[in-house]
């Protein structure tokens, strides 16, 4: 399936987008997604670990399964405050 | 009461501290203030702006959830939390707390932790730039 993810701060700079589309098996994980991104955003990779992954305006643990309509986002080390 | 929002105007700091007013109940208010600190780089000379950008929408959830656990943790009266988004000169103020309870103790407990999770937790980035042009994103110290 096709998703849709949001891009923010240092990660929307690497990649020159504030969003990027993104082809992953139906049943992903979170975890399957980080793989399939270090595949098509190279750019990305080495800050990758470091990021975490939001579901639906929430941090996803890495078992999360991913449905069609989530609302994706990259979330790059925080720096608010 | 709890009270989170972003905005990309000057806090108006006087505010905050009446959002959390008024519950005689409480008797402390403590408030945080971050304001943008000057700086200056041999490489690029004074820093003129922090620029602040958010995830909006999950800015506020993450805001409001930090505010709930909180009130709960705490027994606070009230909550609130602004936090600037867009371009903030030295000396302005970038993020504002303020939370009431019974006791001091609780207030500055509270206070403190939401501050510091909000730095943690909340998915907001600040940008440093300088007098040159140059910018840089902030890498937190993690």
């Amino acid at each position: 399936m096709q998703v849709h993810i949001l891009l923010f701060g240092p990660a929307k700079d690497l990649v020159g987008a504030a969003e990027l589309e993104l082809e992953i098996p139906s049943q992903a994980t979170v975890k399957d997604l980080r793989a399939s991104l270090v595949k098509t955003a190279p750019g990305l990779t080495r800050p990758l670990a470091a990021v975490r992954i939001a579901v639906n305006n929430e941090f996803a643990a890495e078992d999360r399964v991913i449905k069609p309509g989530d609302e994706i986002a990259i979330i790059p080390p925080v720096s608010g405050g | 009461m709890i009270h989170v929002a972003l905005t990309p105007e000057r806090i108006d700091t006087d505010k905050v501290i009446s959002l959390v007013s008024g519950d005689v109940a409480c008797g402390a208010i403590a408030t945080f203030l971050g304001t943008t600190r000057a700086e200056t780089c041999d490489e690029h000379g004074a820093l003129v702006r922090l620029e602040y950008e958010a995830y909006n929408d999950m800015a506020e959830v993450q805001m409001q959830r930090l505010a709930q656990q909180a009130t709960s943790q705490w027994s606070l009266g009230s909550v609130a939390m602004v936090h600037r988004t867009g371009s903030v000169p030295p000396g302005e103020t970038s993020v504002a707390i303020a939370v009431a309870a019974a006791h001091r103790d609780e207030a500055f407990a509270a206070c403190r932790w939401l501050i510091d999770t909000l730095k943690q937790d909340v998915p907001i980035w600040k940008k440093d730039v300088f007098a040159d042009g140059y910018e840089r994103w902030v890498q937190p110290i993690q």
